[in-house]
């Protein structure tokens, strides 16, 4: 009788065990922290229709992906996609990334020329740990029957103007007025006392410029309103925000500024502990295929560096494309380099300074 | 096992749950934010322990200033939602009567309904340049173009006093209506005019409620994020959202820390100090708030 009841209580705690496992294998989801139109609902399906996996997405931008990650060391999310130039210095200061296993990897889908530049971007003590997914600039974005005179950053501050005029009040802003003062910080990156001295001009000139800003804008959609309203005719924004405003209202569109766009790429990036790694491998294996990697063009507005992707992406936005940029103007494209430790704590403090300056 | 040990078991039973939520929502959480911010960077990776963050926020005036600057407007917002909210007060609570009372009561409350944030957005579509005030305005033919209310101390002011009035309003309605009306006829009786009666009598009674609302509003108001932040645009400068930006944008979790304790500070000296100047005690208040 006593082994009877040990094999029904074995038997029992089995099937539970059974149980739990086939439904944990079920419900298989990879967390996916990521920028809004990244993991469009129709790629995700696909992906559930193909893998089984689910994929849970977590809104976020590069300054909130680091503080995310390092408030749990690394855990919470399978996969993370910050931008190129914020992944060594955020793994160096906080160790919040894993390596990336190339082999797992269809390195063929990738533009070899972007995977080659962000491989060296993120390596780390010889380890890689970001791969390419989307890449954009920021540039101008204008209303071009009102700000036509806008040709660079700091034409935002031309008096004709004032309470017109949004951007953020964050680091491409800094860079981008940086060089449309005719200065070069990215080559300023390894002397801190040189870049010290760049970025007390750009506070200079932006507390100029604060009387001519309407508000400083901190996402898209409220940019995108402050457009659509007219209470702005000439922003410094994301290429994507102009040509979808351009969609809806035919003036206003993005420029390439005569300084240069500054372009971003923006990686995939395994949290230190995640849980569900082999599905973050899929995932990007997954996104990288070209049909897939056009319809996240078309949700995000930004192009991939999936190989042969354009040629599935809708003619309308490879149109705005062309229309923005010139061969000169792409040729011209400030590519961000990886950020060294200790610069984002002088701009923090010039981005201070700037939000407490009085504007008039 | 006698009478009086088990009810002190009780009591410690009953209390069990109290400590253990107060030792680890508050007390933990706070010697863990101190420990955080006598910890200093020296370069990456490397960290040790200093008071460097508190002298990076005493040599940097721009700190201290907006520190002083959010103190300054808290007290000027919880003294302007005093002096609107006592007469809703004193209305409510001794001239209004039966269903008036509390209909009256129900409109203070019901802003609260909504979120903070639904609530400041409702501030932003009035006052915005193509918002509702600013269109009326022009269609009245009162101004020529546009104009834009938001992004200013004024409104940020607008705001905080409207978000802080039921914190005000409901301490001050309790005491009032504690106070019987006869004193205020007495003192009628006694020879006293509206003011001398208001001094005298009223408001000696109320100031346990005064002094409540007083401490909340100005709590509130001081750790408040979202209606300076979104009220007062590009000039906003709000001490919480300089903590804010050191913990999520600069990742500089050590200043960020010892920023919220000199928060802290503040509000408990001036806590204080008011308590000090009103002759009140803390349990007073209280208890009649």
């Amino acid at each position: 009788m006593k082994s009877f009841k040990k094999t029904l209580l074995g038997s029992a705690v089995a099937v539970f065990a059974l149980a739990a496992g086939s439904v944990s294998a079920q419900a298989e989801t990879l967390r996916l922290l990521t920028w809004g139109g990244y993991a469009p609902e129709k790629v995700i399906e696909m992906f559930k229709a193909e893998t089984g996996i689910d994929v849970e997405v977590t809104k976020s931008n590069n300054e909130d992906m680091i503080s995310k990650l390092r408030a749990t060391g690394g855990s919470g999310f399978d996969l993370a996609q910050p931008s190129q130039d914020r992944v060594t210095g955020a793994q160096y200061e906080f160790e919040i990334y894993k390596p990336i296993d190339l082999s797992k990897i269809d390195t063929d889908k990738f533009i070899p020329s972007m995977l080659a530049a962000t491989k060296k971007n993120t390596t780390l003590e010889g380890k890689v740990y970001g791969l390419p997914h989307i890449w954009g600039t920021s540039g101008l974005v204008l209303d071009t029957k009102k700000a036509s005179m806008v040709k660079d950053y700091t034409d935002l501050c031309s008096p004709e103007l004032a309470g017109k005029v949004s951007y953020r009040l964050k680091r491409p802003t800094l860079i981008g007025f940086a060089y449309a003062m005719g200065l070069d910080p990215f080559a300023a990156y390894g002397d801190i006392a040189k870049y010290q001295e760049i970025m007390n001009k750009v506070q200079d000139k932006l507390i100029d410029c604060k009387s001519n800003v309407k508000a400083y804008w901190s996402g898209g959609d409220a940019l995108m309103n402050l457009i659509r309203s007219g209470e702005v005719v000439a922003a410094m924004a994301w290429d994507t925000g102009g040509w979808k405003l351009n969609k809806e209202l035919a003036d206003v569109t993005f420029v390439a500024p005569k300084s240069g766009a500054l372009g971003w790429i923006d990686t995939f990036a395994l949290p230190k502990k995640t849980k569900a790694e082999d599905a973050a491998y899929k995932w990007i294996n997954f996104v990288m295929q070209p049909k897939v990697a056009a319809m996240i063009t078309d949700a995000a507005g930004n192009f991939t560096a999936a190989k042969g992707a354009d040629e599935y992406v809708n003619a309308d936005l490879k149109t705005r494309f062309q229309k923005s940029f010139s061969q000169a103007d792409i040729d011209n494209v400030k590519w961000y380099p990886p950020v060294p430790a200790g610069l984002e704590e002088i701009e923090g403090k010039v981005l201070d300074k700037v939000q407490a300056a009085s504007s008039d | 096992m006698d009478k009086r040990s088990a009810s002190r078991l009780t009591v410690i039973l009953l209390m069990a749950p109290l400590v253990v939520w107060l030792a680890a929502f508050i007390i933990l959480p706070h010697v863990d934010m101190f420990m955080l911010s006598l910890r200093e960077k020296v370069a990456p990776r490397v960290y040790t322990t200093s008071f460097a963050n508190y002298g990076e926020f005493f040599g940097e005036p721009l700190y201290w200033i907006t520190l002083a600057r959010t103190t300054i407007m808290s007290v000027a917002a919880t003294v302007l939602t005093l002096l609107i909210g006592f007469p809703i007060a004193y209305y409510i609570a001794k001239i209004a009567r039966g269903k008036t009372k509390n209909v009256l009561f129900l409109f203070c409350l019901l802003p609260f309904w909504v979120s903070e944030l639904v609530r400041t957005f409702g501030w932003m579509i009035l006052l915005r340049e193509t918002g509702i005030i600013s269109n009326v305005l022009q269609w009245l033919g009162l101004v020529d173009g546009p104009v834009e209310m938001l992004y200013n101390d004024v409104t940020v002011m607008v705001g905080l006093v409207y978000t802080s009035m039921l914190f005000m309003v409901v301490p001050l309605v309790s005491t009032l209506d504690s106070l019987d009306d006869s004193y205020i006829e007495a003192g009628y009786d006694l020879g006293g005019n509206g003011f001398t009666v208001m001094r005298e009598v009223v408001i000696p009674h109320a100031m346990p409620g005064i002094v409540s609302g007083c401490i909340v509003v100005f709590m509130l108001t001081l750790g408040n994020y979202l209606t300076p932040i979104l009220l007062g645009g590009k000039d906003s400068l709000w001490f919480t959202g300089q903590i804010y930006t050191q913990f999520i944008t600069r990742f500089n979790w050590e200043l960020g820390a010892a920023f919220g304790f000199l928060l802290l500070a503040v509000s408990s000296i001036m806590v204080w100090a008011g308590l000090k100047l009103s002759r009140q005690t803390l349990s007073s208040t209280l208890a009649e708030g």
